[in-house]
């Protein structure tokens, strides 16, 4: 078919093909994208002879391209011609582990691993596993970085010469000279001991845990730390105390802060790994050496995860620990002088209630959230207030109002006005969670209390938290208690205060809308009309854009006998900001 | 009181080394370009290049060639390896502050694959550069002639792979990460963690750490900022990390002192777990005493038991498990301790002069003025004067030791203290880590020297 007026079905190809080398990055990463059409098009053969040899040598290029072609090769197996010829693409993928940028290099780590599963376990002997052993013993650390993630996918599925060859190569890597590859094994160490038969990982992996968990670069002690985890997981549980727990006893008393951080950051999963009985003997007391220590990352991590290592404590003694070994820690990090360590505790120190129960959350929880929540850092007050539901749950609403309620009204009057809006922040959480009747009783007069507020920024705040009570209780609620409230300023001596009845009407309407048309003609339209008569200019221009937003909402014949002729005075007003108002109105209502 | 010269010894290695011209680089007229003037100098960790910096924001690599086993006199020169802008000037709108290119510090990265990498340093900005080789290049379109003209599309009957043929060697630079908007004083010191995965950068007042791989934030580790400016009593002057102990590193100040910091403490480094100083001597007390005692460079010895100071008139070397007291202390230039008026009148007190160790840590290097040098040897209690210039450039010619003649009576080959050139100064020279091969940069020009092949 190839004759000489050419191939038409060549033409996209051999231009995917040109722009492969082209000096336009994007063009080159989108050929790459599309290398499985060129595969395609070359046939299996030439890809394996010619486009993969290609590749192979084109390290130099930018990273980007390097990624994309880091992955495309890991789905590339059928376009080699199937599992029989999948070891053509190790060369590539070899060069790509090796290069500098790690996104690449563990791209082409998780390609290399997708496709091992491709190999036959002949193959895997024959090609994978020598390059595994190539990567391992490169002159540069970024190919022996690349081969620590490489040796649990063959271990299972080669002879156990070659088992022994590989755990001889990740014995070496463990103490390689470079704290990069340390790092790199020290990481895959969980990973390649699940792999192990058991008797392996006690004889080997444990002296290279034992090793790496006390190596000079706290950078490779604190992946220790992971691993640990999955090791403990592993081992049978009379080997833990021996074997494990030496090494996790220093990790948290380590010289280091960042490896107790990492310790204190983990430690909910290490609690499950090591079972009941260790976390009763050892970890309790290790735990309460995190939450006092002397550096404030390392509290607020352990600080954390205080309500899960209480939850998961054995049933038995459960309550005994925490009153007599973790609660006076707790205690003392209400008051810490960090307020990272103070915003951790109070994200969880809520959940504690419902492990102690009623009475010990009364007497000695709640004194802890009222110090937290008239802390002086907002983050702190708003983990606690939304927190409130499930101390709720357990000492119900009665209970939480006599106690917390008093701190939040002193919050709500507030001398400073930025505390004050801190708090109606919290208002639509508050009112969600105490729901509307125990709302109607104690917080909605400081609700309306704030519309006239003598601050801007507090009106503003209380009118906008209005708006999202309304979504919260419904249209019915708001025009039993908001209504009448909200149209009685409009009378206020304040024009401000005038002015805030508009605002208040504009959200509700904005939240009810059009089933409550009822509420809108009969109640507010008068309200506002009549306030088109105002002597502020400000109210006037204000009346003018509350009937632009009230507007769809009415019928006609309101609109046109009521709302125009009212309009219309407006845009013949002296002001000129009110004539602006006005005919904006007219316009958007399509009443000229 | 020390010798001044060096002569033969038998007692020890090191104590014969004559010095000996190698080669000297850079433009050899006497008008000096701005842009030209070198402001840094530093070996990587092999000693197999030399880079250098520039006033223009340029950066300079050397290449030490393949040792010629015909000419063995002729061992090791240095030739251009690579050559690019590593900084531009900038301008700070928000503060209307013009940000030079002046290349304040340079570090080498350990070798991580066959390509290097380096950090540079401005005023503000850090940047990762890699410099790598490139021997082979793709040939081979479908669409057009490999000089540009394109083929008629109609002609395709085939599609035709690129193949890699081999090339001249191509030496690129190019930038991989950017590391800006840290700093609101300047950068005076880039140090990179034996962990191989951070390093540090400092200003006059604060200390941040960067990990190499991250360039939208960095941790504050030292800060030494007052709430109040008026407050302010000291600057922070150099820093480095420790070479091995990957959580160690110390700082300098302009009162003199240098503290040591241990991150594993704590994540903010404000307080030190060491804090070296020496008790300033009452009878040398002056009006300059504070600016001359302000350290100029901190460096750790490799082995890292030692780090030596640079301050005005000497070099300090401290044992890091002792504080109150330097164990050794080399006057550089003492005669000019009564010249402190002059100096502080056209600024040279202010210079910043750096030093260095040898690779076995048993000499020490710094400069001084008139294209000055210095080194003393630790265990020999012996010093030496060199001098870089055009004069003694000839191919392997040995440098003569120089000295200056304090007062009293001039000796034959003395130079007076009154005839120094005080315009020539070497600020910054660098010790090939292994072998004696130093590296000296007078204004425009970079000198090489070894030491002697018997």
């Amino acid at each position: 078919m190839a004759g000489a007026d050419g191939d038409d079905s060549l033409y996209p190809i051999a231009v995917l093909i040109d722009e492969l080398r082209n000096e336009d990055v994007q063009l080159r990463l989108n050929s790459i994208k599309k290398l499985s059409t060129i595969a395609l098009a070359l046939g299996v053969e030439r890809t394996r002879t010619e486009l993969l040899p290609f590749l192979t040598d084109t390290i130099y290029d930018e990273d980007e391209v390097l990624l994309a072609l880091a992955e495309q090769l890991g789905n590339f197996t059928m376009l080699v011609g199937g599992p029989e010829y999948v070891h053509c693409l190790l060369p590539p993928l070899e060069s790509l582990a090796t290069v500098e940028e790690t996104v690449v290099r563990d791209k082409a780590v998780e390609s290399l691993r997708k496709i091992s599963q491709e190999h036959s376990p002949v193959d895997l002997e024959v090609h994978f596993e020598p390059l595994v052993k190539r990567l391992a013993s490169g002159d540069w650390f970024t190919s022996r970085t690349s081969a620590c993630g490489l040796f649990s996918v063959c271990y299972p599925r080669v002879s156990s010469t070659v088992k022994a060859e590989i755990r001889q190569h990740f014995r070496t890597l463990c103490s390689d000279d470079t704290p990069m590859v340390r790092r790199a094994a020290a990481s895959k160490l969980g990973e390649f001991a699940k792999v192990l038969e058991l008797d392996y990982v006690k004889s080997d992996i444990i002296s290279l845990f034992t090793a790496l968990a006390s190596d000079e670069q706290d950078s490779v002690r604190l992946l220790a730390v992971e691993a640990c985890v999955s090791i403990a997981t592993l081992l049978p549980q009379e080997d833990l105390e021996t074997l494990v727990m030496p090494t996790l006893r220093q990790a948290a008393e380590d010289k280091s802060w960042r490896v107790r951080y990492m310790v204190a950051d983990k430690f909910s999963e290490l609690q499950k790994a090591v079972g009941p009985e260790i976390t009763k003997n050892d970890l309790v007391p290790a735990f309460q050496n995190l939450l006092k220590d002397c550096e404030a990352e390392v509290r607020a991590a352990a600080a954390n995860k205080v309500k899960e290592f209480c939850e998961n404590l054995p049933e038995d003694n459960r309550e005994q620990i925490i009153m007599t070994h973790i609660l006076p820690c707790v205690k003392e990090l209400v008051s810490d002088t960090n307020q990272h360590v103070k915003s951790a505790l109070a994200s969880v120190i809520m959940g504690l209630s419902t492990i102690l129960g009623k009475d010990n959350t009364i007497e000695h929880l709640l004194p802890l959230f009222l110090a937290q929540l008239k802390d002086e850092c907002p983050e702190v007050r708003l983990n606690i207030i939304s927190n409130l539901d499930c101390v709720n749950e357990v000492i119900g609403i009665r209970q939480l109002s006599q106690s917390l309620l008093p701190a939040i009204v002193e919050l709500a009057e507030d001398a400073k006005w930025r505390v004050r809006l801190a708090i109606i922040e919290y208002m639509p959480l508050l009112a969600g969670q105490l729901g509307v009747e125990f709302f109607d009783e104690k917080l909605n007069t400081l609700c309306m209390a704030w519309l006239i507020d003598h601050v801007y920024a507090i009106r503003e705040a209380a009118t906008c938290n209005l708006m999202k009570l309304v979504e919260k209780f419904g249209a019915e609620w708001a025009q039993n208690t908001i209504v009448p409230k909200v149209l009685g300023m409009a009378n206020d001596p304040n024009y401000l205060h005038r002015m805030t009845t508009l605002f208040c009407i504009n959200v509700i309407v904005h939240c009810c809308g059009y089933p409550y048309r009822e509420i809108t003609t009969k109640q507010m339209l008068p309200v506002v009309l009549k306030m088109s008569n105002d002597q502020v200019a400000n109210v006037r221009f204000n009346v003018a854009k509350s009937l632009q937003k009230i507007g769809p909402v009415l019928d006609s014949n309101a609109l046109q006998t009521e709302v125009k002729p009212v309009l219309e005075k407006l845009a013949s007003d002296t002001d000129m900001d009110v004539k602006y108002f006005a005919q904006e109105a007219i316009s958007v209502l399509a009443l000229a | 009181t020390l010798e001044l010269t060096v002569r033969a010894s038998p007692t020890g290695p090191g104590g014969d080394m004559q010095w000996c011209f190698s080669q000297v680089k850079g433009a050899i007229d006497d008008d000096v370009a701005e842009a030209d003037i070198i402001s840094t100098v530093e070996f990587n960790h092999t000693g197999e290049l030399l880079a250098t910096g520039d006033k223009g924001g340029r950066v300079v690599i050397f290449q030490q060639e393949i040792e010629n086993k015909s000419q063995p006199q002729f061992r090791s020169e240095y030739n251009v390896y690579s050559t690019f802008q590593s900084h531009e000037p900038e301008f700070d709108y928000l503060k209307s502050l013009e940000i030079e290119e002046k290349i304040n510090k340079i570090r080498w990265l350990p070798q991580k694959n066959a390509a290097q990498f380096l950090l540079s340093t401005n005023d503000k900005t850090i940047k990762l550069w890699k410099i790598s080789e490139r021997d082979k290049r793709p040939e081979g379109y479908n669409l057009k002639e490999e000089d540009g003209r394109y083929k008629d599309p109609n002609t395709i009957t085939s599609l035709r792979v690129p193949v890699l043929i081999p090339m001249d060697l191509m030496v690129e630079a190019s930038p991989r990460r950017v590391f800006a908007n840290a700093h609101t004083y300047h950068i005076n010191s880039i140090s990179v963690n034996s962990d191989n995965e951070t390093y540090l950068s400092a200003d006059d007042l604060r200390i941040n750490l960067w990990h190499l791989e991250i360039t939208d934030r960095s941790f504050n580790i030292v800060d030494i900022k007052p709430a109040n400016m008026e407050e302010l009593t000291e600057v922070i002057t150099a820093a480095e990390f420790h070479p091995h102990q990957c959580n160690t590193f110390v700082y300098s100040s302009s009162k003199g002192t240098i503290r040591l910091c241990d991150m594993r403490a704590s994540a903010l480094c404000d307080k030190h777990s060491k804090l070296f100083e020496e008790p300033e001597d009452p009878s040398n007390r002056s009006f300059f005493s504070e600016i001359i005692s302000s350290i100029s460079d901190v460096k750790f010895s490799h082995n890292g038991r030692y780090m030596m100071t640079r301050d005005y008139l000497s070099v300090k070397i401290w044992d890091l498990n002792m504080e109150n007291r330097p164990v050794e202390t080399y006057q550089v230039h003492e005669y000019l301790r009564s010249k402190l008026c002059s100096l502080y009148e056209n600024d040279c007190i202010f210079d910043k002069f750096e030093c260095c160790w040898n690779g076995n840590d048993s000499v020490v290097m710094t400069g001084s003025y008139n294209n000055f040098f210095r080194m003393f040897d630790r265990g020999h209690r012996r010093d030496v004067t060199l001098e870089a210039s055009r004069e003694n450039s000839k191919p392997m010619q040995v440098l003569k030791p120089r000295k200056v003649c304090a007062g009293g009576k001039r000796k034959k080959d003395e130079i007076s203290v009154d005839s120094l050139d005080f315009n020539k100064k070497i600020l910054h020279t660098a010790w090939h880590p292994q072998d004696n091969i130093i590296a000296v940069a007078t204004t425009n020009n970079l000198y090489i020297f070894q030491d002697k092949v018997n």
